[in-house]
């Protein structure tokens, strides 16, 4: 392929893309003007029929709550996939810290500005993400929202110390427990809604005072579950590449400043 | 509240830019860090909060941490054959 018919090969298509895309554009509707009924049914109903004020949760976790166990289940897949490239491989292996040739000149620490806000910070990103988690069906947020928030929390440990500190806080073994707890107990409790004799996932869980932490029936415990299905899943996803990169070598294969 | 619309569209737009110009990985995942970020406030500004959330982590966060650590290897593996040879 030469460099000439690849540059005719990219401008056709460009050229290509455009048109479409711009009569995809032209036929969107104008901005700000939502056109669908869905969008407006739900906003009536949801609290209505749900006890849920925040209309997202609802319809992620009970109204479309099968699309999201499936999306679930793309994020236990992929953390299980990063987790299989990265594992300990058979010639790879655990080296100790390397051999300080210098050891009149330490290593820069972390400088106290970022291990007072990062510490300063820590307790409250905790407590946020865990009121992000049970509190997905009154306010913005959620299961995947506040795992995610939660799985900072031992990141801001390794940004203010170093890897010793996150290895000390974080369990392999737990991370994976608690992964398949949450994506687990996603997908039983839709099984449970047959003992009632509902469909797969229907809310089963009385629904509450509109505005209690308790509400919303099934809504909350599935958000529940997710927060610490994507909690753990990231956190282990984080344990994989730190092993990866500070602790295991190939043979032969030696950290830079050893022979330097 | 359309004037800010603009305005953070504009700045995703040139922060995006930037991020695809950089030619230095590592700079470019700070400038994809900080695209992140913007992102996030692009959701919350266009009353996305819930999609704002899980963005300032993974965005600002996750993806700029993983791509620095294969940064880490990739470098100490280079710095190894350089050593070798």
């Amino acid at each position: 392929m030469t460099r000439r018919f690849r540059n005719l090969f990219f401008l056709a298509s460009a050229a290509g893309f455009a048109v479409f895309y711009l009569w995809g554009l032209h036929l969107l509707p104008g901005f700000g003007h939502y056109p669908g009924p869905y969008g407006d049914v739900l906003n009536a109903l949801s609290v209505y029929e749900r006890h849920a004020t925040d209309v997202i949760t609802a319809v992620n976790f009970d109204y479309r709550g099968f699309d999201t166990l499936g999306e679930e289940f793309i994020l236990f897949t992929s953390v299980m996939g990063a987790n299989l490239l990265l594992r300990k491989q058979k010639d790879d292996k655990e080296e100790d810290p390397p051999l300080d040739l210098a050891r009149d000149r330490l290593a820069p620490p972390t400088s106290d500005a970022v291990r007072v806000a990062g510490l300063a910070l820590l307790l409250p990103i905790v407590v946020f993400g865990i009121y992000t988690v049970t509190h997905g069906q009154l306010t913005p947020g959620g299961g995947f929202q506040g795992g995610v928030i939660l799985a900072s929390a031992p990141l801001i440990i390794y940004l203010c110390g170093d890897y010793e500190n996150f290895k000390r806080i974080t369990s392999h073994v737990l991370t994976e427990v608690m992964e398949a707890v949450g994506a687990g107990g996603y997908a039983v409790t839709g099984l449970i809604s047959f003992i009632f004799g509902y469909k797969y996932l229907q809310n089963f869980i009385p629904l509450g005072q509109t505005g209690d932490v308790f509400s919303g029936g099934t809504i909350a415990l599935i958000s529940a579950l997710t927060g610490l299905e994507v909690a753990a899943g990231i956190v282990l996803l984080m344990i994989s590449f730190f092993k990866q990169t500070l602790v295991y070598r190939k043979p032969g294969e030696e950290r830079g400043d050893r022979n330097a | 509240m359309l004037v800010m619309q603009v305005t953070i569209l504009i700045f995703v737009a040139i922060a995006g830019g930037a991020v695809v110009f950089t030619r230095n990985p590592l700079n470019q995942v700070m400038g994809l860090s900080f695209f992140g970020l913007l992102l996030a406030l692009m959701f919350f500004i266009f009353q996305a909060p819930d999609v704002a959330f899980s963005q300032i982590v993974v965005g600002a966060v996750v993806i700029p941490l993983m791509v620095l650590l294969t940064l880490i290897k990739l470098k100490t593996k280079e710095q190894s054959k350089k050593n070798d040879a």
